[in-house]
């Protein structure tokens, strides 16, 4: 039996206004080389100031997992050389991190340990084009955080968990957007597997750009690791990217050519220093964390776990569905309300995860409010609130007073009884043993109020009197 | 006397105006630097232009300040915004950066008159412009002798009255030791004290953007005006207000001069000869001079050199030839392209400096050579606390020898090696020291007294250093470039 021991490092950018240490703004997407000055290009002379916000949202992040934060900690210079590196050294921290020791709760209450958490800059991108490679340096001087966990996942599922898990407290703390496929969060991954209680020899999969790829990559890994050591041959340590088209793993260097990065402090930057108030004060920043929000779904508003997860997955829906609850007593409704109809009409993930809607929360609680008081039953609510997504108008605003009126059981057993005499073919086939034919008069009855009747209402009613 | 309040009242009575005076400059820097390689780029139109607005503020009766319509000059390696900055090195040539250092941004603003850019050491390494791409600058006071390094261009055109003052940078003594060889004075300011930004970067724990100049007073002035907190350097000291010029007259009686006998007694006889007779001169103006030994700072220049090189390894990683500067014109790789420019476009000395940096940061030997340099600074700098507790200065030679031969240094590393023996302390202990001339040699070649104060005590340095002046009378070559006799 090959167990695998795996470990992530996990590169996170933050959302700051500006780069990590110049004025210039932060943001995706822009004509290359339009976001730089000489401090983030490197020109000779200019010098690096860091952006204190940098080491705000640092420790928020820190605190999220559940890190101890160093009051002391100071940045450090690796020196490699590559065109997108425009000062041939990255600054970074080595040996005294911004945060350590911290972890990520697993649904089965397994902890995964965060080593260590440190702020820096990321590099520039180089863009092949034909015979020529072009640079952008607009993303030289975004800030990072590179989190480092313990190598403590032992199974595939462990590490998709982790990972998801990771990337949705980054989102909640609100330091970073965490797209994958745009590469504000990058994973690479240590994959080692054994036989026996000592580690193997660990490979690592750079730049993993989605989640469906860890997993892949990984599978792959263990496979191939597995199906080396089976044969009597040794893992080499190697560096390894993941080829999507057909993946697999293939070799980019070994640890023979691993650099010497050559460490030491940045003379140009001062030690860091963070005082216990400033670090309780970021903590209080810190918003209500998904797993405490789930828990809290399910005990206090009695929704199902599996919708609660579904609400928590996405921050701006969480927080939707909690000013649209406000104050209501039927929570689940409006959970219903959003996963039903909301996300049926918010097709891919990335609508979900902007959740840029046209109705405010206000809009569907009045709209929950109407179903709650008998004035409008749930399908014409639902309806109502797909024509309410499209137009952005208030539930008020598209019903009309016949709507709102309601359907009383007088005007609902008449109906019904019109049904039956209109359709004497559909009730012979229901009494004939079609259970099926019974919506067919449900429709009718809901056809000839408008949408205005209960179906479950009408349908007991129809079987009553036939 | 100083010379820039002389000119000042000048150009306040209009005795002579801004331009005459920038012209007479120029035309003296024609007629002397083909023989001293002072400056390598003259900028005539731009010196004449920044002349003209100070003529028209004196016509329209404004108030200027001091350094309105002083021409002066700036090391290569400040770098100045449309105008090429090279550090002397050929990586850098056609490098035109897209602004201005601080200091010199400071300066212009007080409308200073910039007459060009001054020979250097290739990336300030070296004691005697030798290594520049340009050729060395020569020493004034006899032209088969160098100016010193790394800002001999600077101190070169200074002593002979080719511009009035002058900014260097000053990593191990490169402002104080051609100050020291050419006579005139060099302020090498606390770290922190005046802002690193647009200072192309040696090593930037040890940099300091310095003044050269021709007395004292007018060093004073200078450092007044580019000293104080930049936001843009993250390294300068925030609460740190200049104001040595007021301090220069104040009493000295009974101040505490502490001489390290390491430094003397390491001197050449002729250097030792004239510090003696200047620390008499001390003692004679009511200063407590005191001998002591303080081995750390022997040491010091091994610490010294392994931390400038590690610094520099790094720093001089960018010029790559994908950003500025020179680029290999044939390159198969990305890797070649970088290792072509490298290797074409730096000079010997440079090369030198970043493979011994490289070594000593390196897997394996950073333990043995970096990590114990940076506790010898330490421990200097722990030494130095001690001493500044009981000495308000300390008094040594600049240079244990006065000026090289030309190519002196090349036929002997390891002397000039020593020349930063005694300069080298005060930059690993971020301390600030000024440089002026004592005397001369037997060969008439002028020696430098080091004064080294507590951190951001320029004060109290220049203080002593202006009232030895007094006392030492008249110093520098008259009969050279531009001078304005009273
Ligand atoms: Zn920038």
């Amino acid at each position: 039996m090959y167990k695998l021991t795996s470990g992530f490092e996990t590169h996170v950018e933050l959302k700051t206004n500006t780069k990590i240490f110049c004025s210039c703004s932060n943001g995706f997407g822009s004509a290359p080389n339009t976001k730089c000055c000489p401090v983030c290009i490197g020109l000779p002379g200019a010098l690096p100031r860091l952006n204190k916000q940098v080491v705000e949202f640092a420790v928020k992040a820190g605190l999220a997992l559940n890190c101890k934060i160093n009051n002391l900690s100071y940045m450090d210079r690796k020196n490699y050389s590559y065109p997108d590196l425009p000062k041939a050294y990255q600054i970074s921290q080595f040996d005294v991190p911004l945060c350590y020791d911290g972890f990520v709760e697993l649904s089965d209450g397994k902890k995964i340990g965060i080593t260590r958490i440190h702020i820096e800059e990321d590099a520039g991108k180089l863009i092949h084009n034909d015979e020529d490679i072009l640079i952008d340096y607009n993303r030289a001087g975004v800030p990072l955080i590179e989190i480092v966990s313990e190598p403590n996942i032992e199974s595939v599922e462990e590490a998709k968990e982790f990972a998801e898990k990771l990337q949705l407290i980054m989102r909640y703390t609100g330091v970073s957007d965490c797209k994958m496929q745009e590469g504000s969060m990058r994973c690479d991954v240590n994959i080692s597997v054994s036989e026996s209680e000592s580690l193997g020899t660990r490979t690592e999969i750079k730049n993993m750009n989605s989640i469906a790829n860890i997993r892949k990559a990984m599978e792959y890994e263990v496979k191939r690791q597995t199906e080396i050591l089976k044969s009597g041959g040794k893992v080499i340590q190697e560096t390894l990217g993941f080829d999507e088209k057909s993946g697999t793993t293939y070799s980019m260097r070994t640890k023979e050519d691993a650099n010497d990065y050559r460490f030491f402090r940045e003379p140009d930057l001062l030690p860091i220093h963070i005082s216990h108030e400033d670090i309780e004060k970021i903590r209080r920043t810190i918003p209500e964390l998904p797993h405490k929000k789930l828990k809290r779904y399910v005990a206090d508003f009695g929704i199902d776990k599996k919708d609660a997860e579904l609400l928590v997955k996405y921050p701006r829906v969480a927080s939707f569905f909690e000013e649209a609850a406000y104050g209501i007593k039927s929570s689940k409704k409006v959970a219903n309300f959003i996963l039903g109809v909301i996300f049926a009409f918010l097709k891919s993930e990335t609508l979900k995860e902007e959740f840029d809607l046209k109705i405010s929360p206000e809009s569907l609680r009045e709209l929950v409010l109407l179903t709650d008081s008998g004035k409008l039953n749930v399908s014409k609510a639902k309806l109502t609130l797909e024509q309410m997504l499209l137009s952005g108008k208030r539930a008020e605003e598209l019903l009309n007073d016949d709507d709102l009126r309601g359907f009383d059981d007088d005007s609902l057993l008449s109906l019904c009884q019109k049904a039956i005499e209109v359709n004497p073919k559909t009730v012979a086939d229901y009494k004939g043993g079609k259970d099926k034919a019974i919506m067919a008069l449900v429709g009718f009855v809901m056809r000839e109020s408008k949408g205005r009747a209960d179906a479950g209402k009408a349908k007991e009613k129809l079987i009553e009197i036939i | 006397m100083s010379e820039i309040l002389k000119l000042h009242n000048m150009l306040c009575s209009k005795e002579i105006s801004a331009k005459e005076l920038t012209q007479k400059y120029l035309s003296a820097i024609k007629s002397l630097n083909p023989d001293l390689n002072a400056y390598i780029k003259i900028s005539e139109d731009e010196a004449l232009i920044s002349a003209d607005i100070i003529d028209r503020k004196i016509a329209g009766s404004e108030d200027i300040d001091l350094l309105s319509g002083i021409p002066m000059t700036l090391k290569d390696n400040i770098s100045t915004k449309g105008n090429d900055t090279t550090c002397c090195s050929k990586i850098l040539e056609g490098y035109k950066p897209i602004y201005d250092a601080t200091a010199w941004q400071r300066l212009k603003s007080k409308g200073a008159v910039h007459l060009g850019k001054t020979n250097m050491d290739e990336f300030a390494m070296g004691c005697t412009t030798e290594t520049s791409v340009y050729g060395s600058s020569k020493n004034p006071y006899n032209k088969n002798f160098v100016a010193g390094g790394s800002s001999g261009g600077t101190a070169s055109a200074v002593s002979a009255n080719l511009a009035v003052y002058g900014i260097g940078s000053d990593t191990g003594g490169s402002v104080r030791q051609p100050a020291s060889f050419c006579g005139c004075v060099g302020l090498k300011p606390t770290y922190g004290a005046v802002s690193r930004y647009g200072l192309i970067a040696y090593a930037s724990s040890l940099d300091t953007v310095g003044v050269l100049a021709g007395n004292v007073a007018d060093t004073a002035v200078v450092f007044d005006r580019i000293a104080g907190f930049d936001p843009m350097d993250s390294t300068s000291r925030p609460d740190f207000s200049p104001c040595a010029f007021d301090f220069l007259d104040k009493d000295i009686k009974g101040r505490k001069i502490g001489v390290p006998q390491e430094l003397i007694d390491r001197a050449d006889e002729d250097v030792k000869y004239q510090v003696l007779k200047a620390i008499k001169i001390f003692e004679d103006m009511g200063c407590v001079v005191e001998f002591f030994s303080m081995p750390s700072l022997i040491t010091a220049l091994p610490a010294y050199y392994i931390i400038a090189c590690a610094e520099a390894s790094s720093n001089l990683g960018r010029y790559d030839g994908v950003r500025y500067g020179l680029k290999a014109e044939c390159f198969e790789s990305i890797h070649q392209m970088i290792c072509k420019t490298r290797s074409e476009n730096f000079g010997d000395e440079v090369k030198k400096r970043i493979m011994l940096g490289t070594f000593v940061l390196s897997e394996g030997y950073y333990d043995k050579y970096y990590a114990k340099a940076q506790h010898l600074r330490q421990e200097l700098k722990a030494q130095f606390k001690k001493v500044f507790e009981r000495y308000d200065a300390l008094v040594t030679p600049t240079s244990p020898k006065t000026a090289f031969r030309l190519c002196e240094v090349e036929e002997n590393k390891e002397g000039s090696f020593n020349a930063d023996l005694c300069t080298v302390s005060a930059n690993l202990g971020g301390l600030p020291a000024v440089s002026l001339p004592c005397g001369k040699d037997s060969r008439g070649l002028p020696v430098g007294l080091q004064i080294i104060g507590d951190k951001f005590m320029e004060n109290r340095i220049l203080n002593l250093a202006k009232k030895f002046e007094e006392s030492r009378g008249e110093f520098g070559l008259k009969d050279m470039g531009v001078r304005f006799d009273v």
